[in-house]
């Protein structure tokens, strides 16, 4: 284990910025944590980074208790949201920092600062100044400075949120080759879930200062334990259901199976992705393996890519349906009876 | 469109007309004190002919150079401390989140900069004598200090509010100490603030007669207050000359901060 935190409460007079928390972050694992503004995230990471000293709890990092040591001595590196890259001094004079005030021999400084500056493929910029950067190269200077010091962990703050889509993608991708490359733990902090999906070894979602989740992108984004996480990773459909028997529940007037072990007569919300559903004729008969439920097309919307439908549920309730634009697809119009199906271990049963 | 042309032509000669009025109404009076600071006359506003008679004049004022001493002490020592502490003002204000008696501190440290500088004089000088100290350059100083270093601080402080706090962090988080992280990243980006508000302490400090009128003791004037009371007693164009160098002094202080400012800010970019 490389990060460690116990019962960690941060607060800030009497609002509760991070409540109780326990996360175990393991070595060389590219760990994100993901919520809204707000939730405690950028306090959780700035907690590790030493930054912040947490009211209550311990942290470790690689078994040492650093709870209240500052941040000039403890073995990690930030990369911070605004790169804070020192305005005054050049590229290289920015990498040098912290092998500088560790009193690196000069010759090894030199040596490192050149392959840390190479490694985020800024060769032959080391004497410009921050400002005579693009933003895309402030970022890799940022990276650099911090990964120059071969950090044990790497603390990063929403560092992607500054550049714009089409260089914050190819970014994500050379981050985690970077990633891959120098084989630390990345503490990645997002609030983007795009971001944290493609990224990410595990992802720990975050609101109002508590975990709600941690597990692989898989997970969260299949199996989400709670109606906060599936709502805020991707495109959610959520219907009331009551369970009737093992395995099954009931929305509106139809009965459908679903993994769930819950007790009859309990109440849950039943969660559908999109793009797991399928629309169909209201005859034409569905296999053995999915559920189905009878509706009326409120909506179609045209993406390109795909297309998404509202199909009005006889309950009243609208389901969003995204099905991929091939040729093979007949399209539905507003107005016309379709039902709509989906595998029985599509769905989800929330109990919460 | 002949009549639009027209017409802003017009309003063109009429600006550069007022801006005329406005650099004459700036700078004949200068011009004219200058000018007069040459004559071999007597009298402020008659001409008798070239002559440095009146800087000669200046040069043997035993008083007169004693004020100017006094000036220059005065100036430098206050700014100095008033640099310094001001500087010190701003960093606790700007950069320590919480603690006890801040805003207090904050709302009076603005004080010596809102209220009437004869206030200010008469509260020094019931404190200095309240406390029995004896009027002197001592006291001068002290007062300098005094109303400086509000003016410091403002200046310091809209520098600091400009950075990023997170430069600060980020030297702490490449194992700079608090020392290292101020003495490395913060100071050299505030420099230019901190010379800012020194000069301004500086101009203050060699401007000022109300205050120092008051609290200063026998033998320790300041040339303002010096040549303040010179045009009580005689108006000779020795005032002329007196003031012909303190304008040169101050061009030269003006002109070398831009200099120093600006090549600041081109080594910052």
């Amino acid at each position: 284990m490389s990060v460690g935190l116990h019962q960690v409460t941060k607060r800030f007079g009497d609002v509760v910025a991070v409540d109780r928390i326990d996360l175990e972050i393991a070595d060389g694992e590219f760990f994100s944590l993901l919520g809204p503004s707000g939730c405690g995230k950028t306090t959780t990471l700035r907690m590790i980074a030493g930054l912040e000293f947490p009211t209550e709890g311990s942290i470790t990092i690689f078994g040492e208790e650093v709870a209240l040591v500052p941040p000039n001595h403890r073995p990690v590196n930030t990369v911070f949201q605004s790169y804070a890259l020192f305005p005054h001094m050049t590229v290289a004079e920015n990498v040098a920092f912290g092998l500088e005030m560790r009193k690196v021999p000069r010759e090894e400084v030199r040596r490192r600062v050149a392959d840390a500056i190479d490694l985020v493929r800024l060769t032959g910029m080391a004497d410009r100044k921050p400002d005579q950067l693009s933003g895309g190269q402030q970022q890799r200077v940022a990276l650099a400075r911090a990964l120059v010091n071969r950090p044990k962990v790497l603390l990063l703050d929403e560092p992607l949120g500054a550049l714009d889509l089409k260089l914050r993608q190819a970014m994500q991708i050379e981050l985690k080759d970077i990633q891959r490359e120098v084989g630390i733990t990345f503490v990645y902090v997002t609030h983007d879930q795009e971001e944290a999906l493609t990224m990410s070894d595990r992802i720990c979602v975050m609101n109002e200062g508590r975990v709600l989740q941690v597990g692989t992108p898989e997970e969260i984004y299949e199996r989400p334990t709670s109606r906060f996480v599936a709502d805020f990773i991707g495109e959610t459909n959520f219907l009331d259901a009551v369970v009737t028997g093992p395995g099954r529940v009931r929305i509106g007037d139809t009965e459908v199976r679903v993994a769930t072990d819950a007790a009859a007569g309990t109440r849950l919300t039943v969660m559908l992705r999109p793009e797991k559903l399928q629309i169909h004729a209201p005859d034409e008969p569905v296999a053995e393996d999915r559920n189905r439920l009878e509706g009326r097309i409120r909506h179609r919307l045209y993406y390109g890519d795909a297309l998404e439908y509202e199909v009005e549920l006889p309950s009243g309730e609208v389901l969003d349906v995204r099905m991929e634009n091939v040729p093979s697809h007949r399209r539905w119009g507003p107005g016309e009876e379709v039902a709509v199906s989906f595998r029985h271990d599509a769905a989800d049963a929330l109990t919460e | 469109m002949s009549r639009r042309a027209g017409t802003s032509k017009n309003a063109d000669r009429v600006l550069s007309l007022h801006g005329l009025v406005v650099f004459a109404f700036l700078y004949v009076p200068i011009g004219l004190l200058v000018f007069f600071s040459f004559s071999d006359s007597a009298s402020l506003n008659v001409w008798g002919g070239w002559s440095l008679r009146w800087y000669r004049r200046m040069f043997d004022n035993g008083p007169l150079l004693t004020s100017i001493r006094n000036s220059v002490v005065v100036a430098l020592v206050s700014t100095v401390v008033s640099t310094v502490l001001g500087t010190a003002a701003a960093i606790a204000l700007e950069r320590y989140r919480r603690w006890l008696g801040k805003r207090t501190f904050d709302a009076l440290l603005y004080l010596p900069v809102i209220i009437p500088d004869v206030t200010m004089g008469v509260m020094l000088l019931m404190w200095f004598t309240t406390i029995g100290w004896r009027l002197s350059l001592t006291t001068i100083i002290l007062s300098h200090i005094a109303f400086n270093i509000s003016f410091v601080a403002i200046v310091v402080r809209a520098r600091l509010a400009g950075l990023d706090p997170a430069l600060e962090e980020a030297a702490m988080d490449l194992y700079a100490d608090r020392w290292r992280a101020f003495r490395r990243v913060t100071l050299p980006l505030i420099a230019p603030g901190i010379a800012g508000g020194a000069l301004l302490a500086l101009t203050l400090s060699l401007d000022d007669v109300v205050i120092t009128s008051l609290v200063q003791g026998p033998g320790s004037t300041t040339l303002p207050v010096f040549v303040f009371g010179l045009i009580k007693r005689q108006v000779t164009p020795e005032i002329n000359a007196v003031s012909t160098v303190m304008l040169v002094a101050s061009i030269v202080l003006v002109f070398g901060s831009l200099a120093f400012q600006r090549r600041k800010s081109d080594s910052v970019q």
